[in-house]
């Protein structure tokens, strides 16, 4: 496999004959890779959109390029992308001469006037390493502020596809148990040996179940090179997996000792800080020197240092909470801070889908657990109403106090909580309410500043924020931010400060610096880019599927867009052919999910490039083909333009959407199509599209 | 099938009823009729009703009430899900509850001790290496309160290849391992944990501390048996509660004790169906310090037939000949403790901690640990550090030895000397916890929450004449637990902890021991405890 260049300036030279299928992009070719080499079918041009007013060389590429993309202000302002910060100069911020192509580059050449020089071998190389975790912004038009507009925050539509759907995969299911079943039944006449660990053995009993073990033994084995396949580098824009073959049914893996760089569509990276080089790695590296690799004490012991207290508080200052305090994992800044919130004679009201380390926490402090359908407010006052009226259970004493457990982007739906919502019920009822942000603090808001940010909701209406440093910041651990006298108290009563181990220097470093980038302190500008464009992508990608014809979850905002595969067979399979495309999507099935609705979930991150998404449309476009994944009835959006395409202009677009959707929700019958874009066309409008209100 | 049709036609014809229904309505039950009868079985069950009926309806009407009971009660779950029975109230008396109901604080008041906790903390700059730069008056102090023993945290090698890997991997992997976070330096770090200890196969956690609480409800699920030392540490403690099962406690490191809980279980699960059980206990206790007796509770296991959960988070890189933990100390064959659990965050310099074991209970871990498949992966660079670490502790004895060396020369200074204190750790432990003699808290009256004050005041004085030490910490009692309960469990006797470092010279090491020792000394014969509470 040809390494493909990740900066066209650079080394493409325009008669490569790399294996492609179709130009989807304006600006460069996409290449959909398979492992069975096809021809080309078409013969290409690149064709770079950097605009210049005046360049002789537009009016070549005029006639295909849709026109946004060419009305550019003729040079970027003073602005310092994410990239690599080495003044390159065939970037197209700086270099005049690298707009025009390789082949004007090369004319140019001979003349004495150019400034171009072609990158030296260990520059270039340097360059494609740093392009492969952070790709490099195409046009300015690939931006967009993530804020919530409107009065009331919407309820997702879920889309349903045919019932003939449904129930194929009921018998899906169905023929994978019985047959799961008819093995086990020979299985374990004829090949006892295999089944020994199930059985009591010398006296002691099996370690697990045999029950427990069917769906891990008989459903999941089949699809097991899905999961925990093994990478190598950075997990930024791509990510270099290791090849591994099984030839025991996957039972066992062998590392063959090849690796396929993949498009990155799993990782958490949604600002893209899963670096190697730029401002955060150097940081790290400055930090590993001048305070060594660990603390090696727990927080309440002697781990504390000042970069500890210098991270608890910027993250309170850009939380917006008066304190925070810290935790090396973000499982356990969960499992440890609800014992010392709650207790016994407290009453903790979660949502039914909470990530499995709030369940822990609330598990292990002892106050009585209810739950409220997921993000159903009326649900949700319905058991406020119960409980608070009929008091503790037994003795029918008043509660001490009521925690909600919510998150901010839950991380298997792609759905928001219902902040507004939530802040009303808890004006009337009194409860406390906690904000799990691990997927949305950084990831939404104009800001990155969570939730709050994005509805424009003031944070001290929330008395509890947590969040992860995972996601986002690319580095590793938790945190909690509230009043300052709540977090001193739970510095002196939380088992994760007491005993937990101390977050490592490197990992703070990582914290401060991408934070700072965040906020615009360092490299002005890198931080609203990076905002801007996690969320330029999220809807690109969400509305690109949907006019595809997929069932997409989720709110619009949402850097996690849960795609529905329904069939259990599909899981492997879509997982499977996106890795002949070179994507390496995160697929989920039974138990993460309800039974009926597996799913592929795509996190999108900053760090890809437009092009990017249009290789991750186009191979989901021929996988959804392949594989019948095209449900969507159309309620959910993503419908044709009433007006022919060509002709449309983006602000005709929104009404007649919108008169459509508030029928739908008065039950009107407005006649839906089913949406089948073509590729073409989708990528054709989407940047435009995009940032409509509504779609 | 055919003589059946028949029958039923000419049944319903000869209904006096049919005859006023109009054609069309025959017709349709003729079609009903028929289509009924294609159904297989269907002829057996007109027999029955048949047979059953004999001219008397209400015999069928009780067979059909007696099916549907039936139906009913097989579909009815096994157990009420509908706990409690509300009181009904209206609507109105609803708000006007909801309006009465206030909620009391989300979190209490600091507490006194707390606050001065709080405030006294040292907070370092630089590396927590054996000597180390307070922040706020800039003091270097000789640091004996970390877990770094062989000051690998601040190790130039350690740190190049840490930075090395930050320049391949980044910080953050960004992913659970189950989706692309497992990366090739995880499963080497796996591999040369598994290799060190002498196990097949070892499974990576993210942090150390959360390893054990996730780790056993894996495999203990409700109805297991779990027989637990008393003196188990908080992790475990809390993986105990999640797991559900049923737990026996035994004095602590007391095999004769064990012997008899062992016993008694065994006896309880006679004529029941067989559970797992297992047996939980630590190497090095954390809120002791003394080992346990390794070769005795094998012989126990294999004579009862439990398995051994054994938490080696305090003796994993520092017992042993090469830090294999009590296995290599005690001459006991690491497959015959069925699980090894390990920390890397301390005497390793790394973080994160792992499980050691047989190849499938590793990898059933790997499905249902909560927070291994809940959680992001362990960064590269402490990975990598942890396999360096162990490489280092194998190729590199002396740093071993003269941990213990230090150890012995500390233990020296405090135990034998001081009146006030003796230490209660294993003398190759090199954390060394000391706690009160019982006479001084008898004769002084001192509760636990003195003991704390006074050891608190010893840390502060340590601190004082520039060495850093810590105490213990434990638990606060937890949120709504009234006192009576918490008497109850037990609890970790107050002490102080002093962590020995191999970076120091034995003369440093000397020097320390006695500013500890004179620092007791100075606060129980200060005037503020000198006469026990009443001093306060």
């Amino acid at each position: 496999m040809p390494i493909r260049t990740l900066n066209h300036f650079a080394t493409i030279s325009p008669s490569s004959t790399t294996t492609t299928t179709e130009i989807i992009s304006e600006k460069e070719p996409i290449y959909i890779e398979t492992r069975e080499t096809v021809a080309p079918k078409k013969a290409f041009r690149p064709r770079f959109s950097i605009p210049f007013a005046g360049s002789p060389k537009t009016p070549r590429t005029a006639e295909i390029a849709p026109p946004q993309t060419r009305l550019e202000p003729p040079s970027q302002p003073a602005f310092r992308p994410p990239s690599p910060q080495i003044p390159t100069l065939s970037l197209p911020t700086i270099n005049l001469t690298s707009a025009q192509g390789e082949q004007s580059k090369m004319e140019d050449m001979s003349k004495p006037l150019t400034l171009f020089q072609p990158p030296t071998p260990a520059e270039a190389r340097r360059r494609a390493k740093a392009h492969a975790a952070f790709g490099p912004l195409g046009s300015k038009q690939h931006l967009y502020t993530s804020q919530f507009t409107g009065t009331e925050f919407p309820e997702p539509i879920e889309d349903e596809p045919p019932y003939y759907f449904l129930i194929t995969t009921y018998i899906s299911y169905l023929i994978l148990i019985i047959f799961g079943h008819v093995r086990d039944f020979f299985g374990k006449r004829f090949k006892a040996e295999n089944y020994k660990h199930l059985r009591a053995n010398d006296g002691y009993a099996p370690l697990y179940s045999d029950f427990d073990n069917f769906y891990i033994r008989r459903l999941q084995l089949r699809i097991n090179d899905c999961f925990r396949r093994p990478v190598t580098g950075v997990p930024g824009r791509f990510i270099t997996l290791l090849d591994r073959t099984s030839d025991d049914f996957n039972l066992s893996f062998k590392l063959t000792g090849t690796t396929t760089e993949t498009l990155n569509m799993s990782s958490y990276n949604y600002l893209g800080f899963a670096q190697a080089d730029g401002e955060c790695a150097d940081a790290a590296e400055q930090s590993i020197k001048k305070y060594g690799i660990s603390f090696c004490s727990s927080r309440a012991d002697i781990g504390t240092s000042d970069l500890h207290l210098d991270v608890e508080r910027q993250v309170a200052n850009f939380v917006g909470k008066e304190a925070a305090s810290i935790h090396s994992m973000g499982f356990v800044t969960n499992a440890s801070v609800f014992p010392a919130l709650v207790g016994k004679g407290c009453l903790l009201i979660s949502d039914q889908l909470n990530h499995a380390s709030i369940r822990f926490g609330a598990r292990v402090s002892g106050a009585v657990i209810d739950m409220f359908k997921h993000n159903d407010m009326s649900d949700l006052e319905r058991v406020l109403r119960e409980r608070i009226s009929q008091g503790q259970p037994r003795t029918h004493r008043p509660w001490r106090k009521i925690l909600v457990a919510v998150e901010g982007l839950y991380s298997m739906e792609g759905t928001m909580c219902n902040l507004p919502g939530l802040v009303a019920l808890k004006r009337r009822y009194k409860f406390a309410l906690y904000v799990d942000e691990a997927h949305s603090i950084g990831a939404l808001g104009p800001h990155g500043r969570g939730v709050c940010d994005y509805f424009g909701i003031d944070p001290k209406e929330i008395d509890i924020l947590m969040g992860t440093f995972t996601k986002s910041f690319g580095a590793n651990g938790g945190y909690i931010c509230a009043d300052r006298a709540i977090v001193d108290k739970i510095r002196a009563t939380n088992a994760g400060t007491i005993f937990g181990e101390a977050p490592t220097p490197a990992v703070l470093t990582q914290i401060t610096t991408s934070l700072k980038i965040i906020s615009g302190d360092i490299a002005p500008g890198q931080g609203e880019e990076r905002l801007q464009r996690l969320a330029f992508n999220s809807r690109y990608v969400r509305l690109g599927l949907k006019r595809l014809g997929f069932i997409c979850y989720g709110h619009d905002d949402s850097p996690i867009i849960p795609l529905l595969l329904y069939h259990p067979a599909k899981i492997p399979a879509f997982s499977r052919e996106m890795l002949k495309r070179k994507i390496s999507v995160v697929v989920v099935g039974y138990p993460a999910t309800p039974l009926i609705s597996s799913r592929v979930r795509l996190c999108v991150s900053a760090a890809h490039t437009k092009d990017d998404l249009d290789r991750l449309l186009a191979a989901c476009d021929q996988a959804g083909d392949v594989l019948q994944l095209k449900f969507s009835s159309g309620v959910a959006g993503g419908q044709e333009p009433p007006v022919a395409i060509e002709g449309a202009l983006p602000g005709q677009k929104a009404e007649p959407e919108e008169v459509e959707r508030s029928c739908l929700e008065i039950g009107g019958g407005v006649p839906v199509m089913p949406p089948r874009w073509k590729l073409a066309d989708v990528i054709k409008r989407g940047v435009a599209d995009v940032k409509q209100p509504l779609y | 099938m055919a003589a059946s049709l028949t029958n039923n036609t000419t049944y319903l014809s000869h209904l006096p009823t049919t005859a006023s229904l109009p054609p069309s309505a025959i017709h349709l039950l003729d079609t009903a009729i028929i289509s009924f009868n294609k159904i297989p079985g269907s002829a057996i069950l007109l027999r029955y009703i048949r047979s059953s009926y004999q001219n008397d309806p209400i015999r069928s009407l009780v067979e059909l009430f007696l099916v549907i009971f039936a139906v009913r009660y097989l579909l009815a779950p096994a157990y009420s899900t509908k706990k409690v029975k509300n009181v009904p109230l209206t609507e109105e008396e609803i708000d006007e509850l909801v309006d009465d109901w206030t909620p009391e604080a989300l979190t209490s008041e600091q507490t006194d001790f707390e606050r001065l906790e709080g405030e006294r903390r040292p907070v370092i700059v630089g590396p927590a290496g054996p000597k180390a730069k307070l922040a706020g008056s800039g003091r270097m102090v000789v640091n004996l309160a970390s877990y770094n023993h062989y000051n690998f945290a601040d190790n130039p090698d350690l740190k190049a290849k840490a930075i090395q890997t930050v320049r391949t991997y980044g910080v953050g992997p960004c992913s659970p391992p189950g989706f692309y976070g497992t990366q090739d330096v995880h499963m080497k770090s796996e591999a040369d944990i598994a290799m060190h200890l002498g196990m097949p196969a070892c499974i990576i956690y993210a942090q150390s501390f959360s390893t054990i609480s996730s780790m056993l409800p894996a495999f203990s699920k409700r109805g297991d048996v779990i027989v637990a030392d008393k003196a188990c540490n908080f992790p475990i403690r809390k993986g105990l509660q999640i797991s559900r099962s049923t737990v026996r406690w035994f004095e602590h490191n007391d095999m004769e004790d064990l012997e008899r809980v062992l016993q008694r279980v065994v006896k309880e699960g006679q004529g029941k169906p067989l559970t797992r059980r297992f047996i939980v206990t630590e190497g090095l206790f954390e809120c002791v310090g003394d080992m346990v007796d390794l070769p005795k509770l094998v012989e126990l296991k294999m004579r009862y037939k439990f398995r051994i959960i054994l938490d080696e988070t305090w003796s994993y890189g520092v017992l042993g000949r090469t830090g294999r933990g009590v296995t290599e100390q005690q001459n006991v064959d690491p497959m015959q403790v069925d699980m090894i659990v390990g920390g890397l965050a301390g005497a390793l310099a790394s973080g994160g901690g792992f499980c050691a074991s047989s190849k499938e209970v590793v990898e059933h871990q790997r499905l249902s640990a909560a927070a291994y498949t809940y959680s992001a992966a362990l960064p590269a660079l402490l990975a990598t550090t942890a396999s360096e670490t162990v490489a280092l502790l194998q190729e590199r004895p002396e740093y071993i030895m003269n941990l213990r060396e230090n150890t012995k020369a500390m233990r020296g200074q405090l135990d034998p000397r001081s009146e006030w204190i003796r230490c209660t750790s294993s003398p190759e432990n090199p954390v060394l916890i000391l706690v009160f003699k019982d006479q001084h808290i008898q004769d002084r009256g001192l509760t636990i929450a003195d003991q704390e004050s006074v050891l608190q005041d010893c840390v502060d004085e340590s601190l004082a004449n520039g060495v850093l030490v810590t105490r213990l910490k434990s638990m606060p009692v937890p949120l709504g637990v009234s006192g009576k309960d918490a008497a109850k469990e037990w609890r970790p006797r107050p002490g102080l902890k002093v962590c020995v470092s191999s970076a120091l010279s034995k003369k440093e090491t000397e020097a320390a021991g006695k500013v500890v020792r004179h620092a007791i000394t100075s606060v129980m014969k200060g005037r503020k405890w000198q006469s026990g509470r009443a001093g306060q």
